[in-house]
């Protein structure tokens, strides 16, 4: 992967424009070139986009939210609105190579349905989301407030997120599933990788899954 | 009069003569036909910037723009087309076409029938979707349009789309597919079957051959429309419009008119009787019915859409209960499993299936969006 900064570059948190590049270099490591995706809670598409131009995949977005889907339009995405938490009943078994949910996973409330559609529909699922446990979250709590920081940017009054969980937490859910972890990553929230605790130094996670 | 400053204006139709026999998919053909039509904006150098917009059961070729010293006469979906409008005139060469079968100049049941030199009454044949696109297609000859840079329809008209999109599938880059559906469901084809039977009991329907005795079913074609607007708009927003109002503030205790949804409906019938022919609402009905890409796939839809090479936009709206955003996805589906280009909206509009007339702005955002990333 493309470092994000030169070396030798004073340590700083990565800026929300680096940390959103940073999120797609991530995935897009993970994707060969030319396979055809589904991006779930695609947004505006933006992620697509950079695929389409970096790995020449060919795919669909899947998004709920109206405005989303209008810039999805603007974009040019080919984004399909439809509610995930009913499930994916209308795409086919094993008809996309990659089905990826970026940082959206924590604001749907059907959790093992949806990874267990992921599955069914992709032969490779890629999910990426906040790590509650990072160690400025804890702090938070520990202090005695719902932590915002730069994985999770929202007060509790108005997180979108609806599902609070931690790397240790999603590894179990995923052996619970039968899914197999293929390769996971874990950053901190300068973009360095962490391989020390990660359920402590990480802010943010990314796992390859796939059928057992 | 006033006209906007995105009006395409004063315009007027035209009309196309074709002398070669077209063969009809339920079997024979017709000798010849014409077809009236309207153009808007300009076919560019390379032809490559036209759009075809195509009527459902009620419309016609007047798509937008108005007629010389006719009042109220503006265009069926003149809010989407125009300059600067979502479908703008100043970048697409827009096409209004009435179809084969239709009542408003192209050849139908009021043509006279060259055999017999009287009216072709109920002697006109059922006419099917693909034959309306294979005679929209020799009026694009005659334009000298090879391929469209899009085919839009709502309803019926966003069944023309999907069928241009599999006769034709090198002639048209786009399909704008909007409140449609793949076939019609048991219930659409029940409404239909209602009104059809409305016109055929009238007593002044004489089995179709009204016209040539001066006569016109009105009842039944009242009768028709009625039935057909109450499916068009959705229970909460007929509710929000006419309530339980009474027109006289009091029960009159009679089949009076007594309730505004009452006379509603009789002023909607009425305004339909005095300009829609019969015939062509039973032929146009049939074509609906009839519609069903799928059925020579044995009811595989995807299998059916595989010759398809358009991108595909398809909108639906979540009030909707005569062609429901369920059966848009249908399409969408079909498409992603052929791995077509597709997007899908599906609009929070409350005015049910007409809310593809309307001008919602979500949703002509959408249309605009789309529309602006056409390639001419």
């Amino acid at each position: 992967m493309t470092p994000i900064r030169p070396r030798g570059t004073p340590p700083r948190p990565l800026t929300p424009k680096e940390r959103e590049r940073f999120d797609f270099a991530v995935i897009a490591d993970w994707i060969p070139v030319g396979r055809h995706v589904l991006d779930l809670g695609c947004g505006d598409g933006r992620l697509l986009g950079y695929l389409s131009e970096t790995r020449s995949i060919t795919g669909y977005g899947v998004e709920i939210d109206h405005e989303s889907v209008l810039r999805c339009i603007r974009n040019g995405i080919d984004v399909i609105q439809i509610d995930i938490e009913g499930g994916l009943s209308g795409f086919e078994d094993g008809s996309f190579s990659h089905a990826i949910i970026s940082q959206a996973l924590q604001a749907m409330h059907s959790t093992e349905r949806i990874l267990g559609e992921m599955l069914r529909v992709a032969d490779e699922a890629i999910v990426s989301f906040p790590n509650f446990a990072y160690r400025v979250n804890r702090a938070a709590i520990a202090a005695g407030h719902m932590p915002v920081s730069e994985d999770l940017p929202y007060e509790w009054y108005d997180t979108p997120n609806v599902r609070f969980f931690t790397i240790v937490d999603f590894e179990a859910l995923c052996a619970k599933l039968g899914i197999a972890i293929r390769e996971r990553l874990a950053f901190d929230v300068y973009g360095q990788p962490v391989t020390d605790d990660p359920n402590l130094n990480g802010s943010l996670a990314f796992y390859r899954l796939g059928r057992p | 009069m006033s006209l906007d400053n995105h009006s395409v204006g004063i315009v007027a139709p035209r009309r196309f003569c074709c002398d070669a026999p077209i063969p009809l998919k339920g079997g024979g053909q017709l000798p010849s036909f014409e077809l009236v039509f309207e153009t808007y904006g300009t076919l560019n150098a390379a032809r490559s910037n036209a759009v075809l917009v195509c009527h459902a059961l009620s419309g016609s070729h007047h798509v937008a723009g108005v007629y010389a010293d006719t009042p109220y006469s503006e265009g069926w979906w003149d809010n989407l087309v125009g300059p600067g409008k979502p479908l703008d005139t100043e970048k697409f060469f827009v096409v209004g076409v009435n179809n084969l079968g239709g009542c408003h100049g192209s050849t139908g049941p009021l043509s006279p029938n060259p055999e017999t030199g009287r009216r072709y009454g109920a002697d006109f044949p059922l006419i099917t979707v693909e034959d309306w696109v294979l005679a929209q297609s020799r009026l694009a000859d005659h334009l000298g349009i090879d391929t469209w840079a899009a085919v839009i329809g709502g309803s019926l008209g966003g069944m023309q789309a999907i069928a241009w999109s599999l006769r034709f599938p090198e002639r048209i880059r786009h399909a704008i597919a909007i409140a449609s559906a793949p076939n019609l469901s048991a219930q659409n084809i029940a409404f239909n079957e209602v009104a059809r039977q409305a016109i055929l009991s009238d007593p002044d329907f004489y089995g179709g051959h009204y016209a040539s005795r001066g006569i016109v079913p009105t009842r039944g074609l009242r009768l028709a429309r009625m039935i057909g607007h109450i499916t068009y708009l959705s229970d909460d927003q007929m509710n929000e419009k006419f309530g339980r109002e009474l027109r006289g503030g009091e029960p009159s205790f009679s089949y009076d008119i007594d309730f505004e949804i009452e006379s509603y409906l009789r002023h909607q019938g009425d305004k339909f009787a005095g300009f829609f022919d019969a015939n062509t609402y039973l032929l146009a009905t049939k074509a609906l019915d009839y519609f069903d890409p799928a059925d020579a796939c044995d009811g595989d839809l995807a299998r059916a859409l595989r010759p398809a090479r358009a991108s595909f936009l398809v909108v639906s709206f979540t009030t909707d209960w005569r062609f429901s955003p369920a059966r848009s996805r249908e399409i969408v589906f079909a498409l992603t499993q052929n791995r077509r280009r597709v997007a899908y909206a599906e609009i929070d509009c409350a005015a049910g299936h007409d809310s593809f007339l309307l001008d919602d702005a979500h949703y002509h955002a959408v249309l605009r969006a789309y529309l602006e990333n056409i390639k001419t």
